[in-house]
This record gives structure tokens, sequence and C-alpha cells, in this order.
């Protein structure tokens, strides 16, 4: 049982990291933007192939956790804390990913690498309270009663989340948008970079969540054992 | 229904009347607030051209931070005298535990506020005491309230509280902060309401989700 699970976990993590590494290449063969001033610029602009799936990808993360969290208080089964958890782990690694990603772009774009712009303001409090997240669990030994305040935790945190997304279609903000009504802001030409980019780092999303889920779920393993073992010591 | 309000109100009064009779948060967090003035008075003296523009910002500072120490005290004291089981083991809604503890909060963060804004007004030369303030501070307190006493009752249960609380409530809360510094301004440059309409609705819709959110999940935090 356990070595099938291993051997299909195998397989689509070679494929999820081929399909990033295509997907990038694709980046950087897609037609230059004719719409930005230098060269540099036109280069910069190739972040979108890596800025906007990444961000997309944890606002699902986050998104996750958020359902995990609730799910974990009604049913009080461990494995949704487990998922919650992972869900903010590569949340926050792929929010700081994307984070990064845009100052890079930001500095010749905008001439600085960070601006209070409302996109950047509600991104870093997102940022913080995540943060926050895993303070509060390890501020909390009790096992059943740190997932309990994780979860909750996680559902104020989320409120956030939302909002990162909305703050460049609500407030007035620098930050570029995308897809306006039923206007994309993309050229034909770019389009298939772009959603190769948005498949393949949800593929990888899934195959790290599934790697996650599997050490936490064989490290909880481990715990119970050892408590076990310690109480027949005793 | 009526019990549950009568619970709320028990609560609520229990939580004034310990206050009372030690003085203890209260005077903490009003002391706090007016060094916190005074300490922004000197940084922010002889540097800052236009000290009308950081006085919004200097007196949520030193309400929040204020806020904070009466926030951390609000169960503590329930822990320290292990009285919190008992008030669990009352047989009535738990969440008229947490709507008691906090309108008991609410009441004494907005008091402070409420003193504060005098005294801001006579060390920065500001006119600040003026009746529609009083609905910023209204709006503002109960958000950081509202949030502040359902994490207070997660940080009660866990190492290093006090550092704690701060760290997990701060970034909830800044939203209201900055919806409630924004109104404070506006209302000092004379802007019309038209003007702050987007920030009140920001305020009070984070007023509202606040409170709804603390309401559905204070019982997973209690339940022992």
């Amino acid at each position: 049982m356990q070595r099938t699970s291993s051997k299909w976990l195998v397989m689509s993590t070679i494929i999820a990291y081929a399909a990033v590494i295509i997907a990038l290449f694709m980046g950087f063969k897609a037609p230059a933007a004719v719409n930005v001033g230098t060269v540099q610029l036109q280069w910069a602009q190739r972040i979108i192939y890596f800025h906007v799936p990444v961000a997309w990808v944890f606002m699902l993360s986050f998104t996750v956790s958020f359902v995990a969290s609730i799910v974990f208080l009604i049913t009080k089964k461990r494995i949704w804390d487990l998922v919650a958890l992972a869900g903010v782990e590569l949340g926050l690694t792929f929010a700081t990913a994307a984070v990064i990603s845009g100052s890079i772009w930001a500095r010749p774009a905008w001439n600085t690498w960070w601006t209070w712009d409302p996109r950047l303001t509600t991104m870093a409090i997102t940022w913080l309270l995540y943060v926050a997240y895993f303070m509060l669990r390890g501020a909390v030994e009790e096992p059943e009663r740190q997932a309990r305040f994780a979860a909750v935790y996680s559902i104020f945190s989320y409120i956030s989340v939302p909002i990162t997304f909305f703050s460049i279609r609500l407030a007035r903000t620098i930050h570029p948008l995308l897809v306006k009504g039923n206007d994309f802001g993309l050229a034909k030409g770019m389009r298939p970079a772009f959603f190769a980019g948005l498949i393949a780092f949800t593929l990888l999303y899934i195959v790290l969540l599934w790697h996650r889920l599997r050490v936490l779920q064989l490290a909880s393993r481990v715990e119970a054992l050892r408590a076990r073992i310690l109480e027949q010591e005793l | 229904m009526s019990q549950f309000i009568r619970a709320t109100y028990a609560i609520f009064w229990k939580a004034l009347r310990t206050e009372w009779r030690s003085r203890e948060i209260f005077s903490a967090m009003f002391v706090f607030a007016l060094l916190a003035i005074i300490i922004f008075n000197f940084a922010f003296d002889l540097r800052v051209q236009n000290i009308r523009q950081v006085v919004p910002g200097v007196l949520w500072v030193s309400i929040t931070f204020a806020g904070m120490l009466g926030l951390n005290r609000s169960f503590t004291v329930e822990k320290e005298n292990d009285t919190l089981s008992g008030l669990l083991l009352a047989p009535v809604d738990r969440s008229a535990l947490y709507f008691g503890k906090m309108a008991a909060n609410f009441l004494f963060i907005l008091s402070v506020a409420v003193i504060i804004v005098p005294l801001t007004t006579v060390f920065f030369n500001v006119n600040l005491v003026r009746a529609d303030l009083l609905l910023v501070l209204l709006a503002g307190t109960f958000g950081f309230a509202a949030v502040g006493t359902l994490f207070s009752a997660i940080t009660v249960n866990t190492r290093a509280q006090d550092i704690l609380l701060p760290i997990l409530l701060f970034p909830v809360v800044l939203p209201v902060i900055i919806a409630a510094v924004k109104l404070t301004a506006g209302l000092l440059e004379q802007l019309a309401v038209a003007d702050l309409a987007n920030w009140w609705r920001l305020l009070i819709v984070y007023d509202i989700i606040f409170l709804v959110i603390a309401f559905l999940t204070f019982e997973y935090i209690v339940e022992e």
C-alpha cells in the first residue's frame, strides 16, 4: 500500500517539475510586450509568467487551509488540521515568492522595490497574519488545543485573502490589473505561456501538498508511537 | 433569550465590579496611553513641520497599545484565580461569556480613549474634542475589542501569552486601525462626509465581520 502510493508520488513530482520548467521556458519564448518602453522593461514584463501563477497558488493554498480549518472545527478529525497546516506552510512559501518576484519587477517598472500601494499593503498584512499563525502553533503544546486555536486563527486570517485579491479592483492602485470585466490584458501570442504557467504551478502545488501531508501524517504517527512507548516504560 | 441577556449582563457587571475594586486594568491602560502620547510628543516635536498630520496616528497607536495591556489581563485574572472553569460550568450559552467580556473590554478601552482625546488636544494643540470623533472612537474601539477579547481567550492558554497577543492581534485589526486613523485625519481636515464614506463602510463592515466570526468561534476556544 505504502509503496504504490510513493511510486505515484514520485511520478507526479517529476511531471509537475517538468511542467514548471516547460512553462517557464515558454514564458521566455513568448512574444515581447509592445506597450512598454525599453528592452529592460520588456524583459521585466516576463515576470508575469511566474508572478501570476505563484500568486494564484498562494491564494488557492490559503483557501484550502480556510476550508480545512472549518471542517476541522466541525468534525474534529486530525487530518483536517494537517491539511490546514500544510496549506498555510505552502501558502506562505508561495506568497513570499509572489512578493519577491513582484519586488524585482517593481524595481525597473516603478523605480522602487516597495511602495505602500493598496495591493502591497494588503499583501503585507496577509503575510504577517500567516506568520503569526505559526507563532501561535508554536506557543501551544497540547496537540488537540493547538489544532483548535490554529483553526480559529486561520479563519480570521483568511478575511485578508479576498481583500488582497480585490484590492486592485476596488481601490486606486498602481498595480497592473490583468482581467477587467471581459477584457483580458494579454496579447494572443502570450496566452499559451501564461495558461501553461497557471496549470504547471497548480500541479506543482498539488504535488507539494501531497508530500507535506504525507510527512505530517508520518510525524504525527511517530509522535503517537513515542507517547505509547513512554507510557509503557512508566 | 432573556436568560442569555441576563447571563451576558452578569458577566459584564462582574468584570466592572472586580475592576472597580482593584482599578488595576484601567489605571495601567490610562497611564500607559498618557505616557505614549507624551513620548510621541517629544519624538515629533520640532522635527515635524505640521503636527496636525501626525496626531491621528499618535492617538490611535496610543489607544491600541494601551488596549493591548487591558486585553492581556482580561482572561489572565480568571486563569490565575482559577475561576474560568467556574464560569464555563455555568448552565448558560458560552457566547454569553464572550459578549459579557467583550462589552467590559469595549467599555474600558473606550473610556481610556475618551479621556485621552482632550489630553491629546492639550499636548498637541489640535482640537479633537468634537462629537463626530466620538463616533470614530466608538466604531474603532468596538472592532478592536471584538477580536481582542477572543484572542485574549486564546493566548491565556498559551506559553508566553502576553508576548503572543500583540503578534496575533495587530495584523488582524490593522484594517480597523487604518480606517480609524484615516477617518480621524479626515475629520481634522474638515473633509466632506462623502469623501469619508468608503472608510466608514470599511470600518463598519470589519466591526460586523469581527463580531460575527468571534461569536461563532468562541465556543471552540473555551471547550475543554
